[in-house]
């Protein structure tokens, strides 16, 4: 019983090339390097600004942070006002985008119809991919204008006993960046949370329903108090981004380093005072000191996305795990 | 009384119901603002010289932004070429070879470095490769934007390269395939579609970017091919152009706003239609 | 109970004398002689201290509840088992003679040898139905055309699938029906002359028609090839088997012929499963 494959002088077997662990050695450590490359980028990003900043950390130390003099010509650095702008922006961002989003992410996954979602979802999806720097134009030409014209005097009017809304009517203003950050970061809490809320268990949902509970009593004792540390996460994360926006911010805010207490008076922020005055610097201590102000920026967001990340994750697995 | 009580549950979770309603639409509502504005503003500026010309110095009316809409595509090659390899490999790795505790420290590497903000990402380029060369440039303003899209198309092509199913690497495997070769003629080609979908994204999401661009690209009010020199980009020169005093320059603001937006929402729209196919492809 | 022709083998580790051996109609060689093996996925063992020795030129077939332990070891005998990270063996495997193990033995060429057929048929979705068969050559090193073409319809007409796709070559390889592709792949893993044909349960997703017909593929492949099947079925393996070995729980419980197995086992536990009593 001679195989049909005899009358071959050679056996597709010799023929094949002998295998060697080379290209496997290789390409194994090819793609642990590539993959590697993100851990270098993060030491890459701090080295640098460690570096450039080191001249301003040596000769105003600690005081960089907690004084308010900003003033290039006496060589007088100091990033509090900054540091105010970033937080403030970001604060009105979130009190403005976190009721929104989380009742649009219940909305989509709890209450709407089926139909509806999938369309919102994409609606929302085109909102994030908006270029910052066209939200910023956005911002100048019929946000800021409609904002002094109409929404600022109505302010206050009605609520001008706080010292919040005070002071003359510029339009770019604390506010104005406030609320085009708010814009920003819309669509990243709203997606977190709309994962966060489609990882709860439908158990949960099932035994509140059991009950007789209303929709709206489902979401709230069942679903809500359930993912409640998962949304705080992406709450955070939404902070995170909120902390970092740059081009949209820079051109509504009015980059003015001052800290007041009236939202109608411009403002500074970390990344705007960055993107206005990197390429100004013409001295080496100003420079430094810019870059300076780059890695309290890194240190503060590296430092609020980690807290996210954690918080998220932990809740995924978490209820991915009780799913099991 | 109990029935009653009933009834106002019901209708609180109507109302509730409706609030939420109210609030997506207050998310949705600057998308469709800011779209009727770019079309409003944009439109009547968007000509056949806008794609032809240079733009004109302050005064005269008129010219384009042929140079940044070409420095743009210029730029996301050079990003491209570094961030793609780098991403795509970075992703076989983790869907191929990591260990769990690897994997999970790289993941979580990534979702940092993608909340980092763009403009540091400038500032660190212009360390890393302005300030030795001594000249802002085209090659700088690549590589920053390359930097971004590493850590994108690491979680993106993990993502996709997990999709493919066990069972084609076990039959190439069992024909005594090794493993590198497999990985990428049948794994990588399996995900091919699914791969460039995510780079596309990618590109999409960096093609927007101004911050990291400030500093390295810097823009550029005349032609460019040379890597070493500065080159205009489209983002670039809309941030001009929308701090200027000039109403011309507004308009001309608002047309390269619109045309970007285009391009970048036309990449989304088609990369939805891929992957509609793809996913249906796959419950098949 | 264990072999009925363990004494019989007086083979050289040499191949070709194997061959001269058994077109000389002499009793059956040994193709595989696997020794005290045990196998471990982390810290759960799944197969414990079996010895078998598996003759050539024949189809054994491997049966037993599903948990037994029936495609581990069929995964040991291709060292396909190693792709899980945790998994670690005891024991031995020789193929004709030639330790499978060794460690200046590479797994592709184990594999090469010994080909392999999956539950769920997987032709490549990217790759047409010629470029499906010769896949295994032609990124093994094999550049010829002419010798691909050749061997492609070879291995075509050896899976019974010649006369259905000859004339749809380029279209792609999941274009084909259920049972096609599963002959495809047949196709696929005899087309690089393998020396043995693994199969796991290559018939437990395919409708009774298609069934049949890979049934009668593994008559006509036992002509050349040492066939090793998975199944679930038991009258599967009593349609197309020449020997049976009954997995339990890990265990080889016995292995004969396949008729002694279902007429008269000498196990109580083997009785009990043909008998349907359990699993």
């Amino acid at each position: 019983m001679i195989t049909a494959t005899a009358s071959i002088p050679e056996s597709a077997q010799e023929r094949m090339v002998a295998p060697s662990r080379f290209g496997d050695v290789i390409f194994r450590w090819l793609t642990l390097v590539m993959a590697f490359s993100v851990l270098v980028l993060v030491i890459l990003v701090g080295w640098q600004l460690w570096r450039n900043s080191s001249l301003a950390i040596h000769k105003f130390g600690f005081h960089f942070l907690n004084t308010s003099k900003w003033d290039p010509v006496a060589e007088e650095f100091g990033a509090l006002p900054f540091i105010y702008g970033t937080l403030i922006s970001s604060l009105i961002a979130l009190v403005i985008a976190v009721p929104l989003s989380i009742a649009t992410a219940v909305f989509l996954t709890e209450l709407a119809p089926m139909w509806i979602r999938q369309p919102l979802v994409s609606l929302i999806e085109m909102l994030a991919a908006i270029p910052s720097v066209i939200l910023g134009l956005w911002g100048v030409f019929v946000m800021v204008p409609f904002l002094r014209l109409a929404v600022f005097p109505w302010l206050k009017k009605t609520l001008g006993f706080l010292p919040l809304f005070t002071g003359p009517i510029y339009g770019v203003s604390m506010l104005a960046g406030g609320i085009i950050v708010a814009i920003m970061i819309l669509p990243i809490i709203t997606s977190v949370s709309r994962e966060i809320l489609r990882s709860v268990p439908d158990l949960q949902r099932e035994a509140a329903y059991g009950l007789g509970a209303t929709r709206w009593e489902v979401t709230r004792i069942a679903v809500l108090s359930y993912a409640k540390n998962g949304l705080f996460g992406a709450v955070v994360l939404g902070l995170g981004r909120a902390l970092g926006e740059t081009m949209a911010v820079t051109m509504v805010i009015g980059n003015t380093p001052q800290i007041v207490a009236s939202l109608f008076a411009p403002g500074y922020t970390l990344a705007s005072v960055i993107a206005n005055e990197f390429t100004e610097a013409t001295t080496d201590v100003y420079l430094s000191a810019l870059f300076e102000v780059g890695l309290v920026l890194f240190g503060v967001t590296i430092a609020v996305n980690l807290i996210a990340q954690l918080l998220v994750k932990t809740f995924v697995n978490t209820s991915a795990g009780a799913v099991q | 009384m109990r029935e009653s009580f009933y009834r106002w549950r019901k209708i609180k979770s109507g109302l509730v119901s409706a609030l939420c309603l109210l609030c997506a639409v207050l998310v949705i509502a600057p998308l469709g603002l800011v779209f009727f504005h770019l079309l409003r503003e944009g439109a009547s500026a968007v000509n056949w010289s806008f794609f032809t010309n240079l733009p004109k110095p302050v005064g005269e009316i008129g010219g384009g932004m042929a140079n940044a809409i070409v420095g743009t595509f210029e730029l996301l090659g050079i990003a491209a070429l570094i961030g793609v390899p780098t991403g795509v490999l970075g992703g076989v790795y983790l869907a191929e070879y990591g260990s769990v505790r690897v994997n999970w420290l790289l993941r979580f590497i990534c979702d940092i470095l993608n909340g980092v903000p763009s403009i540091i990402w400038g500032i660190v380029v212009y360390g890393l490769i302005v300030v030795p060369v001594k000249s802002f440039s085209a090659l700088a303003g690549g590589v920053a934007l390359g930097f971004i899209m590493i850590p994108l198309i690491v979680r993106m092509s993990e993502e996709v390269l997990l999709l493919v199913p066990n069972g084609y690497r076990e039959a190439a495997l069992a024909l005594g395939i090794a493993r590198w070769k497999m990985t990428l003629h049948i794994v990588l080609k399996t995900a091919l579609k699914g791969l460039v979908t995510g780079v596309l994204l990618a590109l999409a999401r960096v093609a927007g970017e101004t911050a990291p661009l400030l500093f390295t690209a810097f823009g550029n009010r005349f032609w460019n091919h040379n890597l070493h020199d500065p080159i205009a980009a489209l983002p670039l020169q809309i941030f001009a152009y929308a701090i200027s005093p000039y109403d011309d320059w507004h308009r001309q603001a608002w047309a390269g706003a619109l045309v970007l937006v285009s391009m970048t929402f036309l990449v989304n729209v088609a990369v939805r239609f891929l992957t509609r196919s793809r996913s249906a492809a796959l419950a098949k | 109970m264990k072999n009925v022709m363990e004494h019989e083998s007086t083979i050289s580790a040499d191949t070709a004398a194997l061959h001269a051996m058994t077109d000389a109609e002499q009793s059956p060689a040994i193709a595989f002689e696997v020794n005290d093996l045990s196998v471990w996925y982390g810290q759960k063992q799944t197969i414990f201290n079996t010895t078998i020795d598996i003759p050539a030129q024949s189809v054994t077939a491997i049966i037993g509840p599903s948990g037994c332990g029936k495609s581990t070891f069929l995964r040991c005998l291709n060292r396909m088992h190693e792709l899980v990270p945790t998994a670690r063996h005891e024991g031995s495997i020789r193929l004709f003679g030639e330790d499978l193990y060794a460690p200046k033995i590479d797994p592709c060429v184990v594999r090469r040898r010994i080909g392999m057929v999956f539950q769920k048929s997987n032709p490549f979705p990217t790759m047409s139905i010629a470029e499906n068969v010769i896949v295994g050559l032609r990124l093994n090193g094999v550049r010829d055309r002419a010798y691909l073409d050749e061997r492609m319809e070879k291995a075509l007409r050896m899976a019974a699938l010649w006369d259905e796709v000859k004339n749809d070559l380029n279209r792609p390889g999941i274009s084909l029906s259920g049972g096609q592709q599963q002959r495809l792949c047949i196709a696929r893993a005899v087309a690089v002359e393998p020396e043995i044909i693994l199969m796991d349960e290559p018939c437990s997703a395919l409708d009774p028609i298609a069934t049949a017909k890979v049934e009668e593929l593994i008559y006509e492949l036992k002509k050349q090839y040492t066939i090793v099947i998975v199944t679930h079925n038991m009258q599967q393996a009593g349609r197309c088997s020449d020997y049976t070995a009954f997995f339990y729980l890990g265990r080889l419980i016995e292995f004969a012929k396949t008729e002694k197995i279902f007429t008269n086992p000498s196990q109580k536990q083997t009785e009990d499963y043909i008998t349907g009593r359990f699993g």
